[in-house]
C-alpha cells in the first residue's frame, strides 16, 4: 500500500508551483507533511498507479500487454506531459503524479463532491473519469482559482463567512460554487442547496457555504 | 480495477469495428456509471474505446418536427436545451432530478441508457448471489434486504430496478432509439430496448455487444409540453427514485382525457410503461377518480416482497398526484 509521505515534499516537483488552497503557500498540508515527517505513513487508499487492487488477481499476460498512453494535460493554464497507465483517473493523476494535492479523494465513486475540478469551465467529478480522456481539455483545479495572491471571490467567501469545519471538502465545495454561480443557479437559498447536492460536508458546515456563496455571488456580480 | 487497453475512436464505424475485436470491449462514454463499475470489480472490460470525440452531440429539430439527440449530448446539455425544455419538460426535469450537476455534466444520453442497476448485491461482488452479475448464482435480494426493488415484471432470478430517471420519460415520450452495428444501423422502439429480468437478467438490454447508440429521437408530440416527472426519494435531492411518474396529458376543453402518457420508474426491471392505466385514462373526465381508477389498473399486478411492499401504495398516490399535476397545468 503506497502512502502519500513515502516521498520527501518538494515543492517544486515536475515544475508545479506551491499548493495554493488559500493562496497561501504554508497550507494546512505541507503543515502536516512537515510535522508527519517522512516516516509516518498516512493511508489514504489504494494507490492504483503502482499497484492493482488486491481483490481482483491480474493475469500476467494481460498486465503484461498495458501499454501506459501518453497524454498531455492542459491545467490551470499550464501543459503538463505525462505517461500514465489507461487506468489512472483524472484525480490520481493530479494529485500522485503532479502534486496538486488540493482536489481531494473522498469517496472515489463520484458521490461525495470532494474531488470536483472545471473541465472547459464545467463543474466535474475528477474521481470518475480517466486522465486519458482528457488530452487538450482547460482543467481548473482549486490551485487555479487565485490570480496571484488575490483570492477568488468564492475563496475568500469561504474564509470570511467560515464555510467548512475540517476543510476536506472544501476545494470541492469551492469548486463547485464558482460553476453554480457561473451557470446561473445561485438565485435563491433553495436553488443554492439543490445546485450544491452533489457536494458533502461530513461537518455539516452547510448553513456557512449557502452563505459563503451568496457573498461570493453579489460580490462577482455587482 | 482490472487492466485494459485505451484506445480512441475519430468515428461511429472505427468505433465498432475497435468493439467488434477479438477482446470483449466497452465504449467508454461519460464513465459516471462504468468506470464506478470498473473500480468495483463488477465490469472488467478489456478494452475502453473512448467515444468521447465523436460528433454525436447535437440537439436538433428534424424535418418532420421530431426532435434528436445525439448519443453523446450530455445530461445537463439536454435538461437545459430550450426545444427539450418547452416541448417535452418531463424529460428535461427527469434528468434535472438525476444524480448532481457534476455527474450530469459528464453523463452521456446513451450511456443513461446503458446504466446497471444499484441493486446493492449486484453492486458489491462480495456478494455472492447475484444472477445479474454471475447467472445461475441466485438472486440475493429475493429473501434479502429488498426496499428498493420491483414490485412489477420481475421474475424468480432478479428483482432488481432499472435506476434511470431520464429513460422514465424517454418511455413515455415513445423515443426511438438509433444504435449502429457491423451490420448497419437500426432503430429501437423505447419499449423494445430494455428487459425484464426472465431467465436471463444478465441481459439489460436489446442492444447487440457490437452495437453503439448514436441517437435518441423524440416523436413530436404536442401535448408534451403539458407533462411533468414526479420523483419520490429518501432525500430531497441526489437520490435514486423509490417511485417516480412521467405523465403527459391532452386534455380537451370538456376536460376529456384525449389522450394520455404515464410511465414508472423505481418499479421494475426496465422503465415501465404503464400501459393499463393509459388505457383508463383516454376517454375519461381529468379528474381525480380517473387517476385513482388508472392507478389501481396498473398497479393491480404488482407483487411486493419483505421490505419493498410500500412501493405498491407508493406507486399509487404518485400516478395521481402527478396526473393531477399535470391537469392543473395551464399552458
Amino acid at each position: 500500500m503506497a502512502s502519500e509521505s513515502e516521498e520527501p515534499f518538494r515543492p517544486e516537483a515536475d515544475g508545479v508551483n506551491d499548493h495554493c488552497i488559500f493562496g497561501h503557500p504554508e497550507t494546512r498540508r505541507r503543515f502536516i507533511k512537515q510535522v508527519a515527517g517522512t516516516s509516518v505513513a498516512i493511508a489514504i487508499g489504494p494507490n492504483i498507479l503502482t499497484s492493482t487492487s488486491a481483490s481482483q488477481p491480474v493475469s500476467t499476460t494481460t498486465a503484461a500487454a498495458i501499454d501506459s498512453v501518453k497524454v498531455t494535460l492542459n491545467i490551470n493554464g499550464k501543459k503538463y506531459a505525462l505517461e500514465v497507465d489507461p487506468r489512472v483517473t483524472l484525480l490520481d493523476a493530479l494529485r500522485e503524479r503532479l502534486r496538486l494535492t488540493g482536489s481531494k479523494k473522498g469517496c472515489d465513486h463520484g458521490q461525495c463532491g470532494a474531488c470536483t475540478v472545471l473541465v472547459s469551465g464545467k463543474r466535474i467529478n475528477s474521481c470518475l473519469t480517466l486522465a486519458v480522456m482528457h488530452e487538450g481539455d482547460e482543467i481548473t483545479t482549486i490551485e487555479g482559482l487565485a490570480s496571484g495572491d488575490e483570492l477568488h471571490p468564492m475563496q475568500s467567501a469561504f474564509i470570511e463567512e467560515d464555510g467548512f469545519q475540517c476543510g476536506y471538502c472544501t476545494p470541492g465545495q469551492i469548486c463547485s460554487a464558482v460553476a453554480c454561480v457561473k451557470e446561473g443557479h445561485a438565485n435563491s437559498d433553495d436553488e443554492i442547496r439543490e445546485w450544491m447536492s452533489g457536494n458533502i460536508c461530513r461537518c455539516g458546515a452547510y448553513p456557512n457555504i449557502l452563505a459563503a456563496i451568496k457573498a461570493a455571488k453579489t460580490k462577482t456580480l455587482t | 480495477m482490472s487492466p485494459f487497453t485505451y484506445s480512441r475512436a475519430a468515428n461511429a464505424d472505427q468505433a465498432v469495428t475497435a468493439v467488434s475485436g477479438k477482446t470483449p470491449g466497452k465504449f467508454l462514454g461519460g464513465g459516471t456509471n462504468l468506470l464506478d463499475l470498473m473500480k468495483m470489480g463488477v465490469e472488467t472490460p478489456n478494452e475502453l474505446i473512448d467515444i468521447n470525440r465523436l460528433p454525436l452531440v447535437q440537439i436538433e429539430e428534424l424535418p418532420d418536427k421530431r426532435v434528436r439527440i445525439g448519443a453523446l449530448a450530455r445530461n445537463s446539455d439536454v435538461a437545459e436545451h430550450a426545444l427539450i425544455k418547452s416541448r417535452y419538460p418531463v424529460l428535461s426535469q427527469a434528468l434535472l432530478s438525476g444524480a448532481s450537476p457534476q455527474l450530469r455534466n459528464m453523463a452521456t444520453v446513451g450511456g443513461n441508457l446503458l446504466q446497471r442497476t444499484r441493486c446493492y448485491y449486484f453492486y458489491d461482488p462480495a456478494f455472492p448471489a447475484c444472477n445479474k452479475r454471475k447467472p445461475g448464482s441466485g438472486c440475493g435480494a429475493l429473501e434479502g434486504y429488498n426496499r428498493i426493488h420491483a414490485i412489477l415484471g420481475q421474475s424468480e432470478q432478479c428483482i432488481a430496478t432499472h435506476p434511470s430517471d431520464m429513460c422514465v420519460a424517454l418511455a413515455a415520450l415513445d423515443a426511438i432509439v438509433s444504435v449502429r452495428g457491423s451490420n448497419g444501423e437500426r432503430q429501437i422502439a423505447f419499449g423494445d430496448f430494455h428487459r425484464l429480468p426472465g431467465n436471463t437478467p444478465q441481459r439489460d438490454t436489446n442492444l447487440a455487444p457490437d452495437e453503439l447508440i448514436v441517437a435518441v429521437d423524440l416523436p413530436a408530440m404536442p401535448f408534451a409540453a403539458r407533462s411533468h416527472y414526479l420523483k419520490v426519494r429518501d432525500r430531497a435531492s441526489y437520490a435514486f427514485a423509490l417511485v417516480s411518474v412521467a405523465a403527459a396529458l391532452n386534455v380537451d376543453s370538456n376536460t376529456k382525457i384525449k389522450d394520455a402518457r404515464v410511465a414508472l420508474g423505481g418499479v421494475a426491471h426496465k422503465p415501465w410503461r404503464a400501459n393499463a392505466a393509459e388505457k383508463k385514462l383516454i376517454g375519461q373526465d381529468a379528474n381525480e377518480k380517473t387517476f385513482r381508477a388508472a392507478a389501481e389498473a396498473e398497479l393491480d399486478a404488482a407483487k411486493g416482497y419483505k421490505y419493498n411492499s410500500y412501493k405498491i401504495e407508493l406507486a399509487k398516490r404518485s400516478v395521481i398526484r402527478a396526473l393531477e399535476i399535470v391537469a392543473g397545468m395551464t399552458l
